[in-house]
């Protein structure tokens, strides 16, 4: 019991600022139910297919061939898979985020998951459709050049740091859910 | 609506494959998926509530009138800030992005509107760190944040 109302704890207190709110600001609050419900509705077709997924690529992709394709040494041909892989039109990033734990968990580089998660957000082919037209191509091309960087630079950086301070209680939990 | 067409149709593939190949591994897929779906669930709550709260506070009339009129240093990082706390779809996000820079925004603010939007997620930052572990997380959305401020401060120089 105790330990269910620690795991829901950060769920509670945001249902107690629900309250807070109804009583306070009526208004907002139920723009913000109305909100929160259009989410939930997404979310519950979008999440449980991508779980599945990532079942799926836990028991079938090879860790080897992972190694080879994202791993440590996958090098530049690595990187552009990775963009390339985000780039492809699906989903919100939280849908990215299962998907780049189990990539992770078989041997892909941090790098390469930085790379894939930030260009799944950044650099999606249809969003980019969008912001050609609403904001110029100029615009579209100097983010996307800058961002690339960026992600390069960030994922090396992350990989350096992640090497010498690893998350062990992320790594445990890891190997718990493969069992 | 294309988001889900698209996941339900390559989850239906991947299934159809996994199941010919075999039943009890496709099983355990299952096992995995709903394990890691229920350690995720508080996660997920919180930050359903959570979108809820910042987008009923911050209406896109709102963001307008924060970050539209007054430009400078100022408006750039209340920008900033909008954008990394805020889930906004890219269909939503450009067109209002769009609009206010027409209405006199400055390029560098519009910039660290969207890229603090697409690159910082303040919002999913509790369910990536059920998934992806803390280190991680605080560490990509920290470096994200400054680079999506480098990125802005570039373009508003280059454009």
């Amino acid at each position: 019991m105790k330990s269910t109302i620690k795991k829901f704890r950060l769920p509670l207190a945001v249902a107690l600022l629900y309250i807070l709110l109804f009583i306070f600001s009526p208004d907002m609050a139920v723009r913000s139910s109305l909100v929160t419900w259009e989410y939930f509705l997404e979310m519950v077709f979008i999440l449980p297919p991508v779980f599945i997924l990532m079942g799926l690529m836990e028991v079938w992709l090879p860790k080897e061939k992972i190694q080879v394709w994202l791993g440590n040494d996958s090098g530049l041909r690595g990187g552009i898979f990775s963009l390339a892989l985000g780039t492809l039109p699906t989903g919100p990033v939280y849908v990215a985020f299962p998907l780049a734990a189990s990539l992770l968990h078989k041997g892909a580089s941090i790098t390469n998951v930085v790379i894939f998660l930030g260009s799944w957000a950044a650099l999606k082919i249809p969003q980019l459709m969008v912001e050609i037209k609403f904001l110029g191509l100029r615009f579209a091309l100097v983010r996307f050049v800058l961002t690339t960087v960026a992600l390069v630079i960030m994922g090396l950086f992350m990989q350096a740091m992640l090497r010498r301070f690893p998350d062990k209680k992320w790594l445990d939990e890891g190997e718990s859910l493969s069992e | 609506m294309a988001t889900s067409i698209i996941i339900y149709s390559i989850l239906v593939i991947a299934l159809v494959i996994s199941l010919a190949k075999s039943k009890e591994k496709t099983k355990k897929a299952c096992k995995v998926a709903t394990k890691a779906l229920l350690k995720t669930a508080p996660a997920l709550l919180a930050m359903l509530g959570i979108v809820g709260l910042i987008l009923g506070l911050l209406t896109p009339q709102k963001i307008s009138s924060l970050i539209g009129a007054e430009a400078g240093f100022f408006a750039t990082i209340t920008a900033a800030v909008i954008g990394s706390l805020t889930l906004i779809p890219s269909l939503v996000a450009f067109p209002l992005a769009g609009s206010l820079l027409r209405s006199g925004a400055t390029v560098m603010t519009i910039s660290a509107f969207i890229t603090t939007l697409v690159m910082v997620g303040i919002v999913t930052a509790p369910m990536e760190m059920k998934v992806l572990g803390k280190k991680f997380t605080i560490l990509r959305n920290g470096l994200g944040i400054i680079a999506a401020l480098l990125i802005a401060l570039l373009m508003g120089v280059i454009l």
